[in-house]
Formats: structure tokens, sequence, C-alpha cells
């Protein structure tokens, strides 16, 4: 990257020692200050956002890929803890599950068709083929897919009207019926990884070859079109309607509650049961989290450290000299954008096993996209622990600067009028402050330090 | 059979929006293509400076509206714009000053000013929510219609009716004498012909005499003109959201590429290239066609080729097909 500094000298064991230091130390703070239970909140999402971050990084950091979607295949990932923890809707598979795999299949095809067309045709008449065989494909695809749709969304919509998942058996239950732990879920998680992995073979395919900045805006647009359709494809994921009631891959508080055995340890813990079912919970959800994040940076710093990373490095610091040496580009970048974007598939898909439901209208590009690229920035792109670091600083930020900008706005308001409309507003728009000091925090890291909090080697 | 009405329901469904949108992304599009010719980097921040124009706008209308002037059947917002266009101006300015030229002078890459342009986004975003906040804001007065569609019906007795509001006569209008004085500017001045000059080649224009702090002053000054006018007209058009604002960076920047990123004629060109496939492809030509075609032939579904949720996907599908077969836009752009 352009720094303006003349060390090249990387990140010293010490600096990152005393910089994930620091992040210990915001945690374990919030913890005494507020509580524990916010403290693992912000660890959770910290470890979250880190894989995040780790995708990102491969892409931007290591490669020198403009991946402005970040937030699509983040949702893919959602989707894929949809399609993998519910169980199968049995009505609505019978109505028509088949009629609507059919009619992807039909479109499919007809792309597929429609390629190989353009690409083996007769010089001369392939654009008219093409046309015509994407026309009467589109109308053959409307009219098996659309009647099962329809017949899908319309089968008790309150509460279904979507095919459902794969978890055939179902979540398991104690005898009183109170919900267990469904590791089944966990399987959420590749395979939230492979449909974003898919998703960017499709992108990458087409938009690779372009420039950085067209990259960066088709990436942009697939990230919306990828929302559009979790949002509109009820049959899918039921829509706006969210998909609530998503299987945990760790116990739940009620069952703990209810347990004996546990409500005799939380008793020689010296905590009263609620807290500590709630603290175990999250713990569980840390465990998981962190033992991802940690298989996920081994293999991020063997490969950044292996031929491959030193290729990928050379490809992303001249790319015509590399290409002289017989570098395949475009496929090189074809496997980076995939591997990327399929870590931050496999994060959205953890967010989403947190959150226990999908929300399709709660994916907003400034958070699941340009948030990300601040963590990787501010950590140092091209280090992979200074992208986990900027993962933990500017989450455990994004979440802290609210309560401080309340109390600044509290300190600032005080001396106004009870009714004071002036205060009202100032107080209603303190939530939006948090926008303002990323943008502020971006380019301060970007002037002063552009090579971020821990720099790359 | 009727061919006269089927045209009646297109004007009225598709060409008058289409042409109302297309000269909102047009200006809109200018804009991005003068930063990206002039300044060499795709600014992110486009959508965001719109929504602060637009706000700075709403808000003087606002304090209009409460003096009691007004333009008549013309929406005051009209009288609030250059308020609106300075406030921007400074706004943008000051950014420059601050933030892009340091990073200018170092010569840095297109893709770090890019980077930059989203913290500067962030900013802008926070700045218009914390003022105005995030939800629907409505500022249209005046006039609805220039011509309603019962009006239109009495009028010709014809079976459809076409409605033109006043917001899209003044949208078409404005941009009109927006882009005629652009033109201008560019082609006839001293200052725009330098502007082009440096667009052109910035080496020969700099040992040409041509100060570029001028021109990128210039250039600022023009872009947040086109930005709060392509703002206020969308949000008199349609509504005003920041979030909507934000979103249209999409269209916006599929239209400045498809017409040539750094031109400013393929910009307007790409403008209404996106603005009548997103209106054609979402609109339901159950009516159209119901008109023009046989009975025997009516068609029973809406003809709808796709729900208007998927607004995006087509600019998106026209961005990547373009570039396709055309990698540097409709008209010859340029690349940094």
């Amino acid at each position: 990257m352009s720094g303006n500094r003349v060390d090249t000298a990387g990140a010293s064991p010490a600096r990152t020692a005393a910089m994930f230091a620091l992040v210990l130390v915001l945690i374990v703070g919030t913890g005494l200050v507020q509580s524990w239970n916010s403290a693992l909140i912000i660890l959770n999402m910290g470890l979250i956002s880190a894989v995040m971050a780790l995708g990102v990084n491969l892409q931007w950091g290591i490669a020198g890929l403009f991946n402005v979607g970040v937030m699509g295949f983040v949702a893919l990932g959602g989707l894929a803890v949809v399609l993998m923890g519910m169980p199968p809707v049995g009505e609505t598979w019978a109505a028509g599950g088949a009629r609507v795999l059919g009619g992807l299949s039909v479109g499919a095809a007809v792309i597929v068709g429609a390629v190989m067309v353009w690409n083996r045709g007769p010089k001369r008449w392939r654009g008219w083929m093409t046309f015509g065989l994407l026309v009467v494909g589109f109308v053959v695809f409307r009219a098996v897919y659309d009647a099962g749709v329809e017949a899908i969304e319309s089968i008790n919509p309150a509460s279904t009207g979507y095919l459902g998942g794969l978890n055939f058996g179902g979540s398991p239950r104690t005898e009183d019926g109170l919900p267990l732990a469904d590791l089944f879920v966990l399987l959420a998680w590749p395979a939230g990884g492979l449909l974003a992995a898919g998703a960017a073979w499709i992108i990458g395919k087409t938009a690779l070859g372009l420039r950085s900045d067209y990259l960066a805006i088709a990436t942009l647009g697939i990230a919306e079109i990828v929302i559009a359709v979790l949002k509109n494809e009820d049959w899918l994921t039921r829509g706006v309607k969210n998909v609530t009631g998503l299987p945990r891959p760790v116990p739940y508080e009620v069952t703990l509650q209810q347990d004996p055995g546990f409500i005799e340890r939380a008793a020689g813990w010296g905590t009263d049961v609620t807290t500590a079912s709630t603290i175990t919970v999250k713990l569980g959800y840390s465990l998981l989290f962190a033992s991802v994040l940690i298989v996920l940076l081994i293999l991020a710093q063997l490969a950044l450290n292996s031929p491959w990373g030193r290729m990928m490095r050379a490809i992303r610091d001249n790319e015509t000299s590399a290409r002289a040496m017989g570098k395949d580009v475009k496929a090189r970048h074809l496997q980076v954008f995939i591997l990327g974007s399929a870590i931050c598939g496999i994060a959205g898909a953890m967010m989403t096993t947190l959150d226990g439901q999908l929300t399709p209208s709660s994916y907003q590009p400034l958070r699941f996209t340009f948030l990300v690229w601040v963590m990787v920035i501010v950590g140092g792109s091209g280090n992979n622990l200074g992208a986990v670091l900027g993962g933990f600083v500017i989450w455990f930020l994004w979440v802290q600067v609210d309560p401080m900008a309340q109390w600044l706005v509290g300190a600032v308001t005080s001396g106004m009028a009870e009714d004071s409309a002036l205060a009202a507003h100032l107080t209603n728009s303190a939530q939006h402050l948090k926008l303002l000091t990323m943008g502020v925090i971006l380019l301060v890291v970007l002037r002063f330090s552009p090579r971020g909090l821990l720099p790359e080697r | 059979m009727d061919l006269l009405n089927a045209f009646v329901a297109l004007a009225n469904f598709v060409l008058v929006p289409a042409i109302a949108y297309g000269s909102q992304l047009a200006l809109g599009a200018l804009g991005v293509t003068l930063i990206y010719g002039i300044l060499r980097f795709s600014n992110f921040a486009h959508g965001d400076t719109m929504a602060f124009g637009t706000m700075v706008v709403i808000l003087v209308t606002w304090l209009f509206q409460s003096w009691g002037i007004s333009l008549g059947p013309l929406p005051t917002a009209l009288l609030a714009i250059p308020f609106g266009i300075a406030a921007t101006a400074a706004l943008v300015l000051g950014t420059d000053r601050a933030v892009y030229r340091f990073y200018r002078a170092q010569k840095a890459k297109p893709v770090i000013l890019v980077i930059v342009s989203i913290g500067v986004m962030f900013i802008y975003n926070g700045l218009t929510r914390v003022i105005l906040g995030p939800d629907d804001q409505r500022f249209a007065d005046g006039e609805r219609f220039i011509i309603s569609a019962r009006e239109f019906r009495n009028l010709t007795g014809l079976e459809e009716g076409l409605a033109i509001r006043t917001t899209q006569g003044i949208t078409v209008v404005t941009a009109v004498i927006v882009v005629a004085v652009l033109f201008w500017f560019l082609n006839r001045t001293r200052t725009g012909k330098s502007m082009r000059a440096y667009s052109d080649n910035e080496d020969l224009a700099l040992l040409s005499g041509i100060n570029p702090e001028r021109v990128e002053r210039v250039t600022w000054l023009i872009v947040a003109a086109l930005v709060t006018i392509a703002g206020v007209l969308y949000g008199l058009d349609k509504s005003y959201k920041p979030f909507t604002y934000f979103q249209l960076l999409l269209p916006i920047f599929a239209a400045a590429i498809v017409g040539g990123l750094g031109n400013p004629l393929g910009a307007i060109l790409g403008g209404f290239v996106i603005a009548f496939s997103e209106v054609g492809i979402t609109y339901a030509w159950k009516k159209v066609l119901g008109h023009a075609l046989p009975e025997s032939l009516e068609p029973d579904g809406l003809v709808q080729l796709m729900s208007t949720d998927y607004k995006f996907a087509v600019s998106f599908v026209i961005l990547v097909i373009v570039l396709l077969f055309k990698p540097t836009g409709l008209t010859k752009g340029k690349s940094v």
C-alpha cells in the first residue's frame, strides 16, 4: 500500500502482543465496569467480526481485490443456517417443492445453454440465437417456477409458507419438552462457506476481469441483489417475516435453569441461576467461535507464508511482472476471491446462529460491508493478525461509542430545559454518532498510520 | 386493438416516469463522471453528499414554509436549492482541503482515494442522520399535477389517462437547463476548457500553465451543484430518506460506467439507459399489451418481467453486460 512512512519493518511481536493485551483489557474492563454479560456479547461479535475481517484481508490485504459486497456473502451464510438448521416443511414440499426446484434447474440450464451457444455457435447468428434462447428460457422458467412459488407461499404463511431446511431429525428436546443443543446446526457453518463460495465463483467469473472500480460496483450490486432475494423469495427464507427459532449448537438457558446438576454448580460459583445460565451459554458460543477463528487464522498464516502467499503478494504488488513470470493472474484472483468470500460466509452463518433468527431486513451495507473494511484498514491490511485485531477493536468501539455518545449528549443537554426540542433531538440522534466516529477513525488511521495498527511485514 | 390508448398507457406508466428518473440519474452520474475524470477516483461518498445537500434544502424549505414564503404552484424547495448548493459546496471543499488534498499531493493510487471516500461516506452519513434523522421526510408542496389522469381523459375522451406530476415536469426542465449550462461551461469558457484539458492529459495541462488547484475547486463546486439539484429533484419526485440516497449509488455508478466513465455525454446516455431498463423491466405490461394486441392475444398475467424489488438487479445486469462486451462503456470512457 502507498504508505508515507519510510520504515518497512512490520509489526514486532511485542507490538502485536501489546495490542492484543489491550483488547483483552477492553473486554475485561467492560466485564468489570458494565457486566460480564455485555463483555461476552462484545467478545462473541468481536470473534465473528474478526473472521469477517480475515476474509476481507485475504482478498484486499493479500491479493488487492476490492470487494465491497461483503454483506451479500455474510447474508448467504445466514441463509445456510436456515437451510441446515430448520426441519423441512412437508406440506410445502408436496405443494410446490418439485416445481420450484424444477424451475430453478430450467433457469440454470438456460443460462448454461446461452453461454455455450454464445461461445460455440456460428459467428453470424450466435447473437440472435443466444437472445432467442434467453427469451424462450425466461418464459418457460417463469411458467414452471411461479406456480410452485405461489403454492408454497400460500400454505400457512403465518408460521411456515416456506420449504424449511434439511434438518430432518428436528432438534432434540428433553422429556419435559425443553430444547437441547443441536450440533447438527454446526454443519451450517461450512455450508454457509460453500454457498458464499458458489456465489463468489459466479461473480468472479464475470466481474474479476474488470478494473478495480468496476469490480467494486459489481460486488456492491451483487450484495444488494442477495439481500433482495432473501427479502422477497418467501418460499426460501420467509422474506421479511423472518425465520425465528433457529436451533443452537449450545445449551439453552431455560433448560439449564431446570437442570438440578447445573443449579448446584451455580450455587457453588456463588451466582444466581439465571446469570450463571446466560454466562454459560455465551461462553459456549465464545469457545465455538474462538476455535473457528483460530483454525482459520492458522490456515491463513500458513497460506500467507507459503509460496502461494508470496505469489499472491507478488501479483498484488505488480500484476504485469507476475504475469510475465508466467503466473495465471486471473485464476489466482478467482481462487482468492472465492476463499475470502467463503470465510465471510462462514462468519455470516456463525452470526445468524448466534442471533437465533434470520432477519433479511437487518442487513445494512454500512454495518456489514463498510464496517468490515474499516476493521481491515485500521487493523493493518495484509497482516492477518492485524485484521483480527481490527475486528475486535472496531467492534468494541462500534458498541461502546453508543453509551459514550449518550453520556456526552447527556452532559451537553443537562443545562437545557426539560422540554427543549433541541435536547430531545440530540438525545435521539446520539445513536448516529457512531457512524461519524467510524468515519473519523478510518480517516485518521489512513492519514497518520496508513498501514494500520499492525503493519504488514 | 387500440394503439392510441396503448401509447397513452405506455407514456403514463413508463415513458414519463423513466424520463424523470433518467434525468435525476443523469445529473447524479455527471457528478460521478466529473470527479472520476478530473480528480481521478470513484467517489463512494456521492450518494451521501446528495443526501446532505437535499437535507439542507429540506431544512431551508421548512424555514421558508414557516415564514409563509412560497412559489405558488411550484415547490418551495426550488427557492431553497441555492442554499443547499452553498452548504454542500462548503462541505465538499472543506473535505477536499482536509482530506483528499493530502493524498493527491502524495500521488496516492486511485483505490486509496476510494477507501478514503468510504471514510468520508461514513462521516456524511452520520452528519445527515444526526442533523435530520434517518426517517422519510416530505417537503414537496405546491400544485401536485401539471395534468391529472382525469383531466387528460376529459380533454381527449380516451380511455386511458396520462398524468404528469409537477415534480416530473420540473425535473425534466431543470435537468435540461443544468445540462445545457454545464456543457456551455465545459465547451465555451476558459475554465471549462482547462477542466477538459486537465481531464484529458494532466501533465500537458500542467505544462500549459493550468492551475490544478483551481480546476479541482471548480470541479467540486460543480459537483456540489449537480448532486444537490439531483437530490432535490429525486426527493420531490419520490421521497427523501438518507438510506435510499446511499442506495442510489448503484444505479448512478452503473449509469456513469455504462455511458463511459469520465465522459459527460456518456453519463447522460447511461442515466437514461439505466432508467428506461429499470422502469421497463419492473413494469407490469398487461395494460399496454391489452390495448396494443388483438383481443385473442390479450395476456392473462401481469406480464411483469421482474418484481420492483429487484430493480437493483436490473442496473447490475446492464452494467455487467455492457462491460463484458464494451469494456469502456457505450461511449469511449477513460481509465486511470
